[in-house]
């Protein structure tokens, strides 16, 4: 309990260091410097494309996405954050008519190859959804449903357990494990998809706005836990809120929505992707400078 | 400022014309308003008790005729063509019931089955698929005496050719009663939220395993209750059973997997009610207050069974 409190300080303390800067919040001590050419890759995509229908959706997306990372993406609404994110856990194939072209590598084997079975993909790419979406079943039940499915049966009090102190919940679950989980709380029940996720023991995880549906005390809490959780895994995250990605993220892709105007489509593209430090203060392009600053978007 | 209480005459005739102005334009309601929105209501008030009417007209001739036969011999003996007195609906209770626990054998494997085939599995977009959908709801509506016919045709006689058995009875209630059940699961089903099944497939579980462990347990409640429906139907009908040999006079307890004669409770009464004698009319009155218990009994088991499901998280 001490613990998770003096782990909310240091980013309460951090989070308001940094206010005192700009107006767009930085932590300055989290930065890579350089040197992410050696590090290794998680994910490589190379001029990934996807389309629903025959229609693409985005276009020419070129990224690395490295290990221990948070990797934020961001970009005005339908720019295809989300479609681009649900192609790194082949969530997209669930969706009839979608295609996904291009090199879209994951410790370098092509996750779309022939022999890649999605579902075996899913077991170490994790993803956490916007709105948070807990089974009609206990907190126990919810947790332990990965390792089941895994055919897990011994053991799984333990791995509970270390998946709720894991995202920062056993303090306030751990009387109550046989309730049901939609007794929790917004903040709460994503923390529980949080603990579903990490209980599989997966090697990414990905998080589609995750916070856009809490309030900002669990937004900030599930920012502290992203950061904690960072040692183990690889985080993507696809957000509308500038400074959360400022906040959080290690590396930022912008991405932009292009039209075509003869013939009305539209699309999304990477329009820069390096260190979130430098997206922020000192972006290569015009359009990610308008973007951050509140000029366009 | 004068004291309060003591304005001048005129401000305060202006005050309370003002107010009662909108006193008026606030309460007035043109009297056609008025008397049209009674009208309406009278006339819904007298729709339902029409209908009520109808079910109460019928519930207490059935109870005002049936009373006197009413007696615990009613479940034990057997019918009679000749002593009213002592007879009873036994064979035709027994019958029923397991003509009932036939169509749920069948009904909920291969109802569910189909439901769930069409939520999960078909493509939506296939004309072949959406044919099937409209005509599943076809089926539901189709007279009960055609499927009497199908059973004669096609079970009792023709490619099953079971003859006039209990299991080939319990097979043609099955498929009358199937479309209710498929429609009934497919609602349930769909009333899953997706983002239950996106949660579990994001986790690594494989289709199968999300519809056995998070969208079945889920639509349990939904599911039952088309059983339920389909039971109370099944139970009920009789002109299929005619069809297909439900015999009206055995004096023997029905074996289920037999190749004996078999009876059932509405086509007992059916013939009972159309026997002379005043008291068998009796007895027919009685054997509808008797079918009554059964369902009433079956129906709060059914319920009960889907409470119990519903609360447990």
């Amino acid at each position: 309990m001490a613990q998770d409190e003096s782990r909310a300080e240091t980013g309460r303390a951090g989070r308001e260091a940094a206010a005192e800067r700009a107006s767009i919040a930085v932590r300055p001590g989290e930065f890579r410097q350089g040197g992410s050419g050696k590090r290794e890759k998680v994910f490589e995509l190379k001029d990934v494309e996807v389309l629903y229908g025959g229609v693409s959706a985005v276009k020419d997306i070129s990224l690395d996405i490295h290990r221990n990372d948070i990797t934020a993406m961001i970009g005005p609404s339908g720019c295809g954050k989300s479609t681009l994110l649900r192609c790194f856990n082949r969530m997209n194939d669930l969706i009839p008519g979608a295609e996904v072209r291009g090199d879209l590598l994951y410790h370098g084997e092509d996750l779309y190859g022939q022999t890649v079975d999605p579902v075996q993909a899913r077991k170490l790419i994790g993803m956490v959804f916007q709105k948070p979406n807990p089974f009609p079943k206990s907190i126990y039940d919810n947790v332990a449903f990965g390792p089941r499915v895994l055919g897990e049966k011994d053991g799984l009090d333990e791995k509970v357990e270390n998946a709720l102190r894991g995202a920062a919940l056993w303090d306030e679950v751990k009387d109550r494990l046989d309730s049901n989980a939609f007794g929790l709380s917004g903040g709460q029940q994503q923390r529980l998809c949080i603990a579903r996720c990490i209980a599989v023991q997966p090697d990414t995880i990905l998080m589609d706005e995750p916070c856009s549906a809490l309030d900002p005390i669990s937004t900030g809490k599930i920012e502290d836990l992203m950061i904690d959780l960072k040692s183990e895994f690889s985080i993507v995250i696809v957000t509308h809120n500038m400074q959360q990605a400022a906040r959080v993220s290690d590396r930022t892709a912008f991405l932009m929505v292009e039209l075509d105007a003869d013939e009305g489509d539209r699309w999304g593209r990477l329009v820069e992707y390096d260190e979130t430090e430098k997206i922020f203060t000192n972006p290569a392009d015009r359009r990610t400078e308008d973007y951050v600053s509140g000029k366009v978007g | 400022m004068a004291e309060p209480g003591v304005a001048a005459p005129r401000s305060r005739l202006a005050v309370a014309g003002a107010r009662a102005t909108t006193r008026a334009t606030l309460s007035n309601q043109p009297r056609s308003d008025v008397i049209r929105n009674v009208i309406f209501a009278a006339l819904l008030l007298l729709a339902i008790l029409i209908a009520l009417a109808g079910l109460i007209a019928l519930l207490v001739q059935a109870f005002v005729k049936g009373a006197p036969a009413l007696s615990p011999d009613l479940f034990t003996n057997g019918p009679s063509r000749i002593r009213p007195e002592s007879a009873g609906f036994r064979p035709a209770i027994l019958g029923s019931l397991e003509l009932i626990a036939g169509v749920i054998a069948f009904v909920v494997p291969v109802g569910v089955g189909a439901a769930l085939y069409l939520e999960e599995y078909a493509d939506k977009t296939r004309w072949w698929n959406r044919l099937i959908e409209v005509n599943i709801q076809n089926l539901a509506a189709v007279p009960s005496i055609i499927y009497g016919i199908l059973g004669l045709g096609f079970i009792v006689r023709g490619p099953l050719d079971l003859g006039f058995v209990l299991a080939a009875g319990s097979l043609t209630l099955a498929l009358l009663v199937l479309p209710m059940v498929i429609i009934a699961a497919r609602e349930a089903i769909r009333a899953v939220p997706d983002s239950i099944r996106q949660g579990s497939l994001a986790l690594g579980a494989t289709k199968w395993q999300t519809i056995r462990r998070q969208v079945l347990p889920a639509s349990v409640p939904g599911i039952l209750t088309g059983i339920i429906l389909a039971v109370s139907r099944a139970l009920g009908e009789a002109a299929p059973l005619l069809l297909v040999g439900a015999a009206a006079f055995v004096t023997f307890d029905p074996q289920p997997l037999g190749s004996d004669r078999y009876s059932a409770l509405p086509v007992q009464i059916y013939n009972y009610a159309t026997q002379p004698q005043e008291e068998f009319r009796a007895l027919a009155a009685a054997g509808i207050i008797v079918m009554l218990v059964v369902l009433l009994a079956m129906n709060s088991v059914a319920i009960w069974l889907r409470n119990r499901y519903e609360q447990r998280w």
